[in-house]
């Protein structure tokens, strides 16, 4: 569903990605962990081109993204991004931030999309929400909204970039929650986190990166209890506290 | 001591009065028009382009970097002669204050574009959304809000700046109170009458904004 190949990104003289080759089939689950600077966000960006590659390819459904006559809004059509910091439209209900992409990109009927975002609100657990505004949300709720409002444009796959990093933490269960229906939906997912304990128990697959590498790929079991590379038993020795 | 004479100002106050609407004219239409044209400089001053970029750096720096009353010589007298064809002064009075006042709008729309969150923007295009519907259902209706208070500051200062086009003689405030001092020589009425009148005008003004920018920042909260 998604392979990568060779790709680098350089942001000046700055060298952040050096070459990942990497493999996604279609309902995988596939967390990427890693110090901070070693490049996981970057590389999660770059598979719906908010970074643009310095080389190397990525295939998306079998498209080639980085080949310069892809239309790339039609592509990330089918890829949902949730970012750390939500980004919920501020002037904009909850309501209206699900609907617009699926009215504007999609040309779907209001009544439609509405009933769309709905049952998405339902699904996230937040149905008597739609008329609020973000600012009267917290944290795990707002981004409980960015989720439906990435699932309202009925995605192939799921990019998460840190959805938990910015919230408290009796916030972080609910979004994780909805996150682990989704890849028990069979959702294709691509999650950057901290959470080990998803990891653990949801992925199918770990991606740990460093230094702009992907250094060492196993399922969790593996990689929990006998990481291979020392730079991994390192840095799991350091957060397993 | 002066011999201040109420009379007088009362009967001018009706051609004053038609100076003053047609102060109010040229600032309605010079803000306006400048706001279109402020909207392509922004547009082209965040440009990834590089000559767009250049070239709206360059008009602002030229119409911010030189005097209005220049500019507003320039194009009532200076070019026409250039250009060999008779003006209408008033046309060029409109042009050159509706081209000073697009340089310093184009630097506060920018300013209101820039200070939106670049994850709004990303949010945005990871939907689909093109950068035309995002900067359109996104990122304007946000930096709006942040536009309106220097907007209606610039607004308050073309109605004082406008008095320059007396030096072409356009029929604003400022024109009549020279007609007047002229026929006349009663200095000390004319001018106080006409700085009051000007004093109005932007007291009145400000105080609109400051409502609006208060209305403005009540919905902000909310959202």
């Amino acid at each position: 569903m998604i392979h990568v190949r060779n790709l680098h990104k350089y942001f000046g003289s700055l060298h952040v990605l050096k070459g990942i080759d990497v493999d996604i089939k279609p309902q995988e689950v596939v967390v990427v962990i890693g110090p901070s600077g070693s490049g996981k966000s970057t590389f999660l960006r770059c598979l719906n081109l908010l970074e643009e590659p310095s080389d190397g390819t990525i295939r998306i459904n079998d498209k080639e993204i980085t080949s310069n006559k892809i239309n790339i809004d039609r592509v990330r059509t089918e890829i949902g991004m949730v970012f750390q910091m939500f980004n919920l439209f501020p002037h904009l209900n909850v309501m209206q931030n699900i609907t617009l992409a699926p009215k504007q990109v999609k040309g779907m009927k209001d009544s439609e999309a509405e009933y769309l975002a709905y049952s998405l609100l339902n699904k996230v657990g937040l149905s008597d929400k739609a008329m609020a505004y973000p600012s009267q949300l917290s944290g795990g709720q707002q981004q409980r909204v960015a989720i439906a409002r990435a699932l309202a444009m009925q995605p192939k796959i799921m990019l998460f970039d840190e959805p938990t990093s910015a919230l408290d933490p009796e916030m972080i269960k609910e979004v994780l929650d909805v996150m682990k229906d989704l890849a028990l939906e069979g959702m294709t997912m691509v999650v950057v986190t901290h959470e080990m304990g998803f990891a653990k128990s949801v992925a199918d697959r770990v991606l740990f990166m460093d230094e702009g590498l992907i250094v060492e790929e196993a399922t969790p079991d593996q990689f929990f209890s006998s990481p291979r590379e020392e730079r991994a038993k390192e840095f799991l020795s350091r957060i397993l506290v | 001591m002066y011999d201040w004479q109420w009379e007088l100002i009362v009967r001018w106050l009706p051609i004053l009065f038609e100076g003053m609407l047609k102060t109010l004219e040229l600032t309605v239409v010079s803000i306006f028009l400048g706001s279109i044209i402020a909207l392509f400089l922004a547009l082209a001053r965040i440009s990834k382009v590089k000559i767009f970029n250049t070239l709206a750096i360059a008009y602002i720096e030229f119409f911010r970097g030189t005097p209005l009353l220049v500019q507003i010589l320039l194009l009532a007298y200076a070019l026409p002669m250039f250009f060999d064809y008779t003006p209408n002064l008033y046309i060029a009075g409109v042009a050159a204050l509706s081209l000073n006042a697009a340089a310093y709008i184009a630097e506060i729309f920018r300013g209101g574009i820039q200070s939106i969150d670049r994850g709004q923007m990303e949010a945005s295009r990871s939907l689909g959304m093109t950068y035309r519907q995002s900067m359109r259902f996104i990122i304007w209706p946000q930096a709006f809000r942040r536009i309106i208070p220097p907007l209606g500051n610039q607004f308050v200062a073309m109605l004082k700046d406008s008095s320059l086009v007396f030096a072409i003689g356009i029929e604003e405030l400022m024109t009549k109170g020279r007609l007047l001092q002229g026929s006349t020589y009663r200095s000390p009425e004319v001018w106080f009458t006409v700085a009051l009148i000007y004093l109005v005008l932007t007291l009145t003004f400000s105080y609109l904004v400051n409502r609006l920018e208060r209305r403005l920042s009540i919905s902000d909260s909310r959202s």
